[in-house]
């Protein structure tokens, strides 16, 4: 495992330990997950138990122990975008993608999470696929939205 | 000393001791499981829910992290608290229907058939394996992991933890008995975390008698203890 | 960027920035907000530049990109200054347009002009506008006056006058008091007196004491923190500095949720200008006090945004709140004292301080003072961030500045105070909004979010959700909290499946009575809350759920159906081509008919059909 990113990220934090969430954070957007190697290698290096950085890390939202599709799907499921019809959007997109909240598609292209709001009321129901928003979703747009970024490729 | 009143008789405590630990010292029955005394009280079962009055206000509060304090009133048995106490009872009679220490009590505090649909589990999430093994063995081999309803204790990954020395305290602390160990001539398991160690034979008896990897964490932690101790089974000491 | 030294040097910069600045020279003004960022105004602002480029008039027009100017439905939102013309929904291909049309030659372009619905009159004026009338925007007016990355917009505007005075002419207790004296409540829901907070943490044992910025934000559906963090940062920061000031700290953290990278930014770009100029750091201003502060992200967990969780996740630690008998003000982050406020009851400060305490109890209520900003979002025409005085009214919120409900559609409930909160209904839509009086009605302020509901919103299917929301947020320390939601979730979807039997309700209100009892925390206290207020205003939609399998709103699948009108169909096709589950059938221009064994209601037949043939029964 080459450890120089690793080592970039703790020198950032000082190699605090009560930094390690923002330590995670800045592992996750490198890496697309937190994997096990990265994480034995923080341990080692903060002196801070495994134990209790897998405690961390399966508590917050954000991280992912298993790696993610190139493009994440992330599906608001915040009050308004309920009231809105977020959830059929989310039922179709697991139709159209055969898989579960959480999971990733075989060709490792798409993984599905869901977030309790990301603050983008008026277009709700909104998804977010890589880093672009897709507002005012409906089921019958899920497939053609989706299947775009399959041509990008 | 502090002095303060359960159910109406006055009591004392010393600075530091919990509502919980008086009164059970006093002979007052409160229910508890996710408590230890040797362990930091951690407030998560609700069991031991009591009424405490202070000045001018009372609440409903979780005895076993409460401090005593001076001129407190705290009662065991009002409505308040034996409607909670029944109905946290329900809830984890309904978690773990088979559960000994569970229906114990809920046959004590007349607790039904829960009215909710059954589950199969067998641990409260009380949390003092994780505690005993943090705070007394020192090697915090395991966790709590998630959160919510889906909230587990567990090692890195759910399974074989890798600091585990496999000496059992939490097995031996379990309100639940859901943490097994089982011991061959060879080598120790501990069920539920999926960790199986060797053991060591005694250089004079030549039977087995704790793991290879225990007894190399206790020679690094300890000093001054002559090298032949770890060779010989505490018989042969 | 060189550092001020003094107060005085401060009030140079100042006069040297308005000097420069001629305020009747044209700017255009783009709100950059993640809201407008999604409807792409990106794109716009380089559309502008290109077409300034094109005209040769860099030097002449102004390009101001700002925060969110609350207008949220209508993004992008433009505003051209100084005529103050606002225009919504502009794309790229409008930018050369309005260069050439409004700045060019004073042509204003009708179309894209707001138009009251109601009177189909246009609007030029930005303050004209119904959505903007109707408010006050003392604190989130700001937003559309300064770019956030530049701190000299926000010196021009009077930032940093009410630090200045602090620092010279005010002792830490004077400022406690003012701050007291104002009636300030929180802002993040639990509507604590500051001033009083302050004061207490002021008093405790200990020199270290710290000041956190709550910036949480965790209730769906509520983005005000978000969009003052982005858009007007220093109001935040200069609200800090005055209140670590006061309670004599050194060090304070913002700590933001994980899914406000623009707000990290934006509060990150501040801080070091703040750094650089010497307003945070040691000796600020010459005046002996040193103060400063690191911004912190969370890991995507609602339960830190109550206190003790977010200084557990401040220290490094899973976010499970703490028994509150010890007050955090006494021994909170690091076990000092500590004084934690939300991200808008920090901007309030600055205004405070500048105006005075007198001013400020002339607006609102007799114990809630102030103004507050709540986002309207859900099912209402002009969905958006509003700040209004408090003791305005519900239908005045919803219908004077929220413009009512689209098509035509009928008010139900507004629910407050996100997964802690409540609904309220249209019995109660004169009830003056304020701390008490929300709570009375069995609702409460919370951090600000405002969900307008209409006739097509299942009330049980509400309670549900919140519940779903609850019971995975949960911590899930106490058995209470992390049990009692989960069965009180897994009756309601029971309910909502045509499962419910008689005895539910009452089920769910001992539920409710004991995991608002025996829980640890705000989280688990206020569960039950979205349950009891539902069967409190609606609980005849409940009994329809599980006495008559029916849902009058026509939300839960398992007891609605999907008719065609035989009548309206015109056989086109569409909804077949749509269908998932192949539940259509039918001939070319015959009417089609639905299998209801195939039907999943997924919805997607509804919205493509353009004759309004399909039913839901």
């Amino acid at each position: 495992m080459d450890t120089r990113p690793v080592d970039q990220i703790l020198k950032k934090y000082n190699y605090e330990q009560s930094s390690i969430i923002g330590i995670l954070q800045d592992l996750q957007e490198k890496e697309n997950y937190l994997p096990e190697n990265a994480l034995e290698y923080i341990s080692e290096r903060l002196s801070m138990p495994l134990t209790r950085i897998y405690r961390i890390a399966t508590f917050y939202n954000a991280f992912s122990l298993k790696p993610r599709g190139k493009y994440p799907i992330n599906v608001c499921l915040g009050t308004a975008c309920h009231v809105r019809g977020a959830a059929m959007v989310l039922d179709r997109i697991k139709m159209h993608l055969g898989i579960e909240v959480g999971e990733m598609t075989e060709d490792r292209l798409f993984s599905l999470e869901t977030v309790n709001c990301l603050g983008s009321c008026a277009l709700g129901p909104v998804i977010v696929i890589g880093n672009e928003y897709h507002g005012k979703m409906t089921p019958a747009k899920v497939s053609s939205t989706i299947d775009q970024y399959r041509k990008d490729l | 000393m502090i002095k303060f009143t359960i159910d109406g008789f006055e009591v004392e405590g010393e600075e530091g001791q919990n509502v919980l630990q008086v009164a059970l010292d006093n002979g007052f029955d409160i229910p508890h499981l996710c408590f230890h005394e040797a362990l930091e009280s951690y407030g998560a079962c609700r069991l031991c829910l009591v009424e405490i009055t202070q000045g001018k206000k009372t609440s409903l509060t979780t005895s076993c992290n409460y401090p005593v304090l001076a001129g407190i009133s705290v009662r065991t048995d009002t409505e308040k608290v034996t409607r909670a106490r029944r109905m946290v009872i329900e809830l984890m009679l309904a978690r773990c229907p088979d559960v000994t220490a569970i229906r114990e009590l809920a046959e004590k505090y007349s607790v039904g058939t829960p009215r909710f649909s059954l589950d199969n589990d067998d641990c409260i999430l009380c949390g003092l394996c994780e505690r005993v093994c943090r705070e007394v063995v020192g090697v915090e081999a395991i966790s709590f992991l998630g959160r919510g309803s889906g909230r587990k204790v567990g090692p890195p990954l759910e399974i074989n933890p890798k600091t585990c020395i496999a000496c059992g305290a939490c097995v031996y602390v379990c309100p639940t008995n859901c943490i097994k160990i089982e011991e061959n001539e060879k080598e120790r398991t501990i069920v539920r975390w999926s960790r199986t160690l060797p053991l060591k034979t005694c250089k004079v008896c030549n039977r087995t008698f704790a793991p290879w990897f225990q007894l190399e964490y206790f020679k690094n932690i300890t000093e001054g203890i002559p090298k032949d101790f770890w060779e010989k089974c505490p018989d042969c000491r | 960027m060189k550092k001020i030294k003094t107060v005085k040097d401060l009030e140079k910069v100042r006069e040297e920035i308005l000097v420069s600045r001629d305020p009747d020279k044209p700017c255009i003004t783009i709100c950059s907000g993640t809201g407008c960022r999604a409807f792409g105004c990106e794109k716009v602002t380089q559309g502008f530049r290109d077409a300034l480029t094109k005209h040769g008039l860099e030097n002449s027009i102004d390009i101001r990109t700002t925060g969110c100017h609350g207008f949220c439905e209508k993004g992008p939102v433009v505003v051209i200054n100084p005529q103050r013309i606002f225009y919504q929904g502009v794309t790229h291909d409008d930018t050369m347009q309005i260069v050439s049309d409004t700045l060019l030659k004073n042509k204003i372009i009708d179309r894209l002009l707001y138009t009251n619905p109601r009177t189909g009159e246009k609007i030029i004026k930005e303050d004209d506008v119904p959505f903007y009338k109707g408010q006050m925007r003392l604190i989130f007016g700001n937003n559309g006056k300064i770019d956030p990355a530049i701190i000299e917009d926000y010196i021009a505007i009077g930032g940093y006058t009410s630090l200045c005075r602090v620092l010279t002419e005010l002792s830490s207790s004077e400022v406690i008091d003012i701050i007291k004296e104002s009636g300030l409540r929180g802002r993040g829901g639990g509507g604590f007196p500051a001033g009083v907070k302050w004061e207490s943490c002021r008093n405790a044992h200990g020199t270290k004491h710290y000041v956190v910025c709550n910036a949480d934000e965790g209730d769906p559906g509520a983005y005000m923190d978000r969009s003052l963090l982005e858009g007007n940062p220093h109001s935040v920061l200069e609200g800090m500095i005055i209140g670590a000031y006061a309670i004599g700290s050194d060090e304070g953290y913002i700590y933001v949720r994980n899914e406000y990278p623009l707000a990290v930014k934006n509060v990150g770009i501040a801080i070091d200008q703040l750094r650089k100029y010497g307003i945070l750091g040691e000796n600020i201003l010459n005046s002996g006090f040193s103060f400063d502060i690191k911004v912190s992200r969370g890991g995507g967990a609602f339960v830190c945004g109550e206190s003790t969780a977010l200084m557990a996740s401040l220290e490094g630690q899973a976010g499970e709140p703490r028994a509150k008998h010890i007050h955090t003000v006494e021994r909170g982050l690091w076990d000092k004292p500590t004084n934690l406020n939300n991200v808008e009851t920090w901007a309030n400060v600055p205004l405070i301080i500048n105006k005075g305490a007198d001013w400020y109890r002339n607006i609102g209520t007799e114990k809630s003072k102030g103004t507050k900003i709540f986002s309207l979002v859900g099912k209402v025409n002009n969905t958006g961030l509003v700040e209004v005085p408090m003791g305005i009214t519900i239908r005045e919120i919803v219908y004077d500045i929220g413009g009512g409900i689209p098509e035509g559609r009928k008010f139900k409930a507004v629910q407050t105070g996100g997964p802690s909160g409540g609904c309220i209904p249209e019995s109660l839509l004169d009830l003056p909004v304020d701390f008490d009086r929300l709570t009375e009605v069995g609702s409460m302020m919370g951090s600000g979010g405002m969900i307008v509901m209409d006739e097509n919103t299942c009330m049980v299917d509400i309670a549900k959700y919140f519940l779903n929301f609850l019971k995975e947020e949960s911590c899930g320390k106490c058995t209470t909290c992390r049990d009692g939601i989960r069965r009180m979730y897994e009756i309601l979807d029971a309910i909502t499946k045509g499962e419910g039997k008689e005895g539910d309700i009452e089920l769910l209100e001992e539920l409710s009575w004991v995991v608002s009892e025996a829980s640890l925390c705000a989280l688990g206290q206020t569960a039950p809350n979205p349950v009891m207020s539902t069967i409190r205003y609606f609980r005849d939609e409940y009994e329809a759920h599980i006495n008559e399998k029916k849902c009058p709103a026509g939300v839960c699948r398992a007891l609605i159906s999907y008719i065609i009108d035989e009548e309206k169909c015109t056989g086109c096709g569409q909804c077949l081509k749509v269908c998932p589950s192949d539940a259509v059938s039918g001939e070319k221009k015959m009417p089609h008919r639905i299998d209801p064994e195939k039907c999943i209601r997924c919805g997607a037949c509804i919205a493509s059909c353009k004759f309004d043939a399909i039913n839901v029964v």
